[in-house]
């Protein structure tokens, strides 16, 4: 596909005006809402890694809480050990190479299995870093966590500025951007070759096997890049909330990843980006309206599961098929 | 010499619960092919009845009133289990292995929500079955009577699973469905009412699980992650579907974490992950799989 191909599509229209959109949302937004949709930007960042797992390698993890963690925490200790480093164009390296190392253990161990033993796996081996941040409080803070500070930014220091002030300035338009490179990037490995023969061994192991796809290995580098993505929207994730803490490790946090990925629709490329946007406007409301959010947030789950199980975009697709189909078969 | 044979004994203790949580996961997970992340939520359902109506008697709670509490946590939480299948387990037989979890993870977050509107958010005491029953003496330490109770009622429970396993017909029929369900349905063996009654048979086991772990911790919110994730390794160390698997599982994991919590208790849960890891990547289908 040449450059021409992609400028000529409806789509690049489409992703182009959600871009101009996004440049233009702190003027529109409240302070308040900017940071929570910043906040479910982070978390877009990172259903899109996992959605390379699950839609395109057909591995189910319940462990990405732990990936998530450690770019985030990445930072932290950054913060906590070398001060003097704390810029930003350095800590996203640091976090993404800390989730390089994490994500090849877990992958290294994980793909040996499909199925529901790679979902235990994963969430096992999620729950050793979630009990190591805890036990380990001399160097991780414990659950106390650590708190993070503002970072500098190519150069220019942002000490004593106010943190909403950050958030809803330069770091704003950071983090847009490097969501933007996430998602051209993500959409050109999802339709790569390498991205194709990924799908190739979701849809049938043995006949990837047969034409040369070596499976194992194929399923480990899915399994980093996946942890990569999720490593960055945890970095991204730590500025904006300032602290962070070891439940993001823990693997009830796991299960809200593959939430919001089944709520946009992981069918659907753009889904967990919607999904994962949603979930943190859901959940933020379930909190403020009732102490029990959990029941509220289940609740909303199984009926997904049970109603809905193509997500948000996956029943406008249907929807619309149908809407297309309807005059030609005549039945409405 | 002495201590030794008192970390051993407290590991059985361990293990003596977290047998009946594995056990009640692994037939699931055997039986019905789905991985229950609902199942701490129901050893919690049995660890707030067993302490509500125990605390409820007061100081001066007789022990037959805990024996109740038992056997009532074991049928709360074996009804909850019914409930949970036949309206939310039922429909996902067919579906991808993503629905199935995520059900199971949504039925999680309702029933502790649930717990927390019945009983609120407090903690339950029922310390005093530990305390009536007092302990024995080994040496200069002493080891309460209790901790002995807990491993017989939990052996009592297991060998009865092995009767109605081997000895039965629903339990042939229970396994030749964990065997094969395609070739079991051709039998005409009934499917539905039996994954009804397996999945009620493991939600009763947990439920009787955190009934017996009252007398030593409160009943809390969030009391039953710890158990699931432990029985997750239990299940995973042991093999699928396997009773003996079960047992020796809970034994390593209860055993490794008695010593651990006294030599080493930084990392005391990770060095049990780490066990699980090394089987699994040497013995992917756990010590006892088929």
């Amino acid at each position: 596909m040449g450059f021409r191909d992609v400028i000529l599509k409806p789509k690049f229209f489409v992703y182009l005006g959600c871009f101009i959109v996004l440049l233009f949302l702190p003027k529109i937004l409240p302070i308040y809402h900017l940071i929570l949709f910043e906040s479910g930007i982070t978390f877009a960042i990172m259903a899109l890694g996992f959605n390379l797992l699950l839609r395109y390698t057909g591995l189910l993890s319940f462990g990405h809480g732990a990936l998530f963690a450690t770019g985030a925490y990445a930072v932290g200790m950054m913060g906590e050990y070398f001060p003097d480093l704390y810029r930003i164009e350095i800590l996203i390296p640091v976090a993404l190479a800390g989730s390089f190392v994490v994500s090849t253990i877990f992958g290294f161990i994980c793909v040996r299995h499909t199925r529901v033993f790679f979902s235990i796996l994963a969430l096992a081996l999620s729950m050793v870093l979630f009990a190591l941040l805890v036990k380990l409080y001399n160097i991780t803070g414990g659950s106390d966590g650590i708190h993070i500070d503002l970072p500098i930014i190519f150069g220019k220091s942002f000490e004593g500025m106010k943190r909403f002030e950050f958030l809803s300035g330069v770091y704003y338009y950071l983090l847009i951007c490097v969501f933007a490179a996430a998602t051209i990037i993500m959409l050109a490995i999802v339709n790569s070759p390498f991205g194709k023969a990924l799908q190739c061994i979701r849809d049938n192991e043995v006949r990837a096997e047969m034409i040369g796809i070596r499976v194992r290995r194929y399923r480990l580098y899915s399994f980093i890049l996946s942890g990569l993505f999720t490593g960055l929207g945890g970095a991204m994730w730590s500025f904006v909330n300032g602290h962070v803490t070891p439940e993001i490790a823990e693997w009830v946090f796991s299960g809200e990843i593959v939430y919001m990925t089944l709520l946009g629709g992981f069918m659907v490329f753009e889904g967990p980006i919607i999904g994962a946007i949603l979930f943190t406007y859901l959940r933020l409301y379930a909190v403020s309206i009732t102490q029990y959010w959990m029941f509220l947030i289940g609740a909303t789950l199984i009926i997904l599961v049970l109603l809905l199980p193509e997500g948000i975009t996956g029943g406008f697709v249907k929807l619309f098929s149908k809407m297309k189909r309807a005059p030609s078969t005549g039945v409405a | 010499m002495e201590h030794w044979v008192v970390y051993l004994l407290n590991g059985l203790y361990f293990a003596s619960f977290l047998f009946l949580t594995s056990l009640g996961l692994s037939i699931i997970l055997g039986v019905m092919g789905i991985l229950n992340l609902a199942h701490g939520s129901l050893f919690a359902i049995g660890a707030f009845v067993a302490a509500w109506l125990v605390g409820g008697y007061g100081s001066n709670a007789p022990i037959t009133i805990f024996v109740v509490g038992l056997l009532a946590a074991l049928g709360v939480a074996g009804v909850a289990g019914l409930a949970l299948e036949t309206t939310l387990i039922r429909p996902m037989y067919r579906r991808a292995l993503e629905y199935q979890l995520l059900i199971t993870f949504g039925a999680l977050l309702l029933i502790e929500d649930v717990i927390k509107m019945i009983w609120g958010g407090t903690a339950y005491y029922a310390s005093k079955p530990f305390t009536v029953m007092g302990s024995l003496d080994i040496g200069a330490n002493q080891y309460p009577y209790y901790f002995l109770f807990a491993m017989l009622v939990s052996v009592a429970a297991g060998l009865g699973l092995w009767l109605i396993m081997s000895k039965t017909r629903v339990g042939i029929m229970l396994r030749a469905i964990s065997m094969d369900r395609e070739m079991a349905q051709a039998m005409g063996i009934r499917i539905r009412s039996l994954n009804t009654l397996a999945f009620g048979m493991g939600a009763a086991l947990a439920g009787l699980a955190g009934a017996l772990i009252v007398p030593t911790t409160p009943a809390l919110l969030g009391i039953g992650m710890e158990p699931l994730i432990l029985a997750f390794i239990v299940v995973v160390l042991g093999g699928l579907g396997s009773l003996k698997g079960a047992l020796i599982g809970s034994l390593i994991v209860g055993e490794t974490r008695s010593i651990g919590i006294v030599f080493f208790p930084e990392i005391e849960l990770p060095l049990l992950f780490l066990i699980a890891v090394v089987i699994l990547v040497f013995k992917p289908e756990g010590l006892f799989g088929r």
